[in-house]
């Protein structure tokens, strides 16, 4: 399905004004608002053909240059059957750093929110299990958050030390 | 000597016997986490051979090795692991910090990654290198087997005299509200932290 065409069925199911859309090279990509997520998620995988949920992530744009919002949040999509891809953006700001689960479309989408969760503490309502993927459960950080200094507020010495006699 | 003892009999201290017997058939564990573990895989495989040196015994338990490698960064999470290991070999049992990574942390001084095992863990013997050449591991080996010689003791009591920790204190204050913030590489200079 060409892109115009993918336009033009999402703006006859949504309207024209929910959602705007940018390409770069190959990139195709859609913009929308938080709350539209789940619904254009689920148009695309089973009126579009994008069956395939290949990535979901975020970055966090504190201070960056010309930025209006603080993370924005991408899902990846696939069309199996054609290769197409297209991605949806969005953006969320504290305090409200919820949106929509796409597990209940994807399986697949369970480690990668949990990742998501774990790095940027964006939390995926509706997720069954959303805790920490990588990093300790007792950590309380977000270490991709760009407040968080790189070499971390010490957790990485917050250890017993063993010496030789008592070992 | 005036002693008549027959010429099959050897007399000697009971800790150089212990020092030769357990220098010349050390047991390592292999902590690989990382590159280091290929040239461990290397060190101990037919080319450069570590059973010349009677360590090429790698056993996965800690309970049968008196050795311990480790070879490659430990993250935070791994440090746990690494450290009831360490409780869970016998004595008499030595430590190797193979590399920058086990030794400093190496290039990754990130909220991870412990800056060196030997704040958390003693440590015998350092090998520097990123990673380090099968040669820099047999050649740790041979100074551990030195070390051994020299200092070992029947009863471990030289252990017993390490009582202090022995990697570098932590004294780093990070301060709050740091901020990494991306360049604007549209004029091509960093913009202003805070």
């Amino acid at each position: 399905m060409p892109f115009d065409t993918l336009q033009s069925s999402l703006r006859e199911r949504f309207g024209s004004d929910s959602f705007t859309t940018s390409e770069f090279r190959d990139n195709r990509r859609i913009h929308l608002q938080p709350g539209r997520v789940f619904d254009f998620l689920k148009f695309l995988k089973e009126n579009a053909g994008f069956d395939l949920l290949f990535e979901i992530t975020a970055a966090d744009y504190l201070k960056y240059p010309n930025a209006r919002d603080r993370f924005g949040v991408v899902w990846g999509l696939a069309n199996t059957a054609t290769g197409e891809r297209v991605f949806l953006r969005t953006f969320v700001n504290e305090p409200d750093l919820t949106l929509p689960s796409a597990f209940p479309l994807w399986k697949g989408a369970d480690w990668l929110e949990r990742e998501v969760y774990d790095m940027y503490g964006i939390v995926f309502e509706g997720h069954p299990n959303l805790k920490r993927i990588l990093m300790p459960e007792a950590y309380t950080s977000f270490p991709l958050r760009k407040d968080y200094p790189l070499r971390g507020r010490g957790e990485r010495h917050n250890f017993p030390v063993i010496t030789r006699a008592e070992s | 000597m005036a002693l008549d003892i027959p010429e099959n009999v050897v007399l000697s201290k009971l800790d150089v016997i212990a020092n030769w017997v357990r220098s010349n058939s050390l047991w390592p564990m292999p902590f690989a986490t990382a590159c280091c573990g290929i040239e461990l895989m290397a060190t101990g495989a037919s080319k450069h051979d570590l059973a010349r040196f009677g360590a090429e015994v790698m056993r996965f338990s800690p309970r049968q090795c008196d050795l311990m490698i480790v070879a490659g960064r430990v993250v935070m999470k791994m440090l746990p692991v690494l450290q009831r290991i360490w409780l869970q070999m016998p004595e008499p049992k030595w430590c190797i910090s193979m590399g920058a990574c086990a030794s400093s942390g190496g290039v990754f001084d990130t909220y991870a990654v412990v800056q060196g095992i030997d704040r958390f863990i003693p440590v015998d013997m350092y090998v520097p290198g990123c990673p380090p050449r099968p040669e820099q591991l047999i050649q740790s080996i041979v100074d551990l087997q030195e070390k051994i010689t020299k200092t070992g003791t029947l009863w471990g009591t030289e252990f017993n005299q390490r009582t202090a920790p022995e990697g570098p204190r932590v004294n780093e204050t990070i301060p709050a509200g740091v901020i990494v913030a991306p360049g604007d590489y549209s004029k091509s200079k960093r913009i202003s932290l805070n």
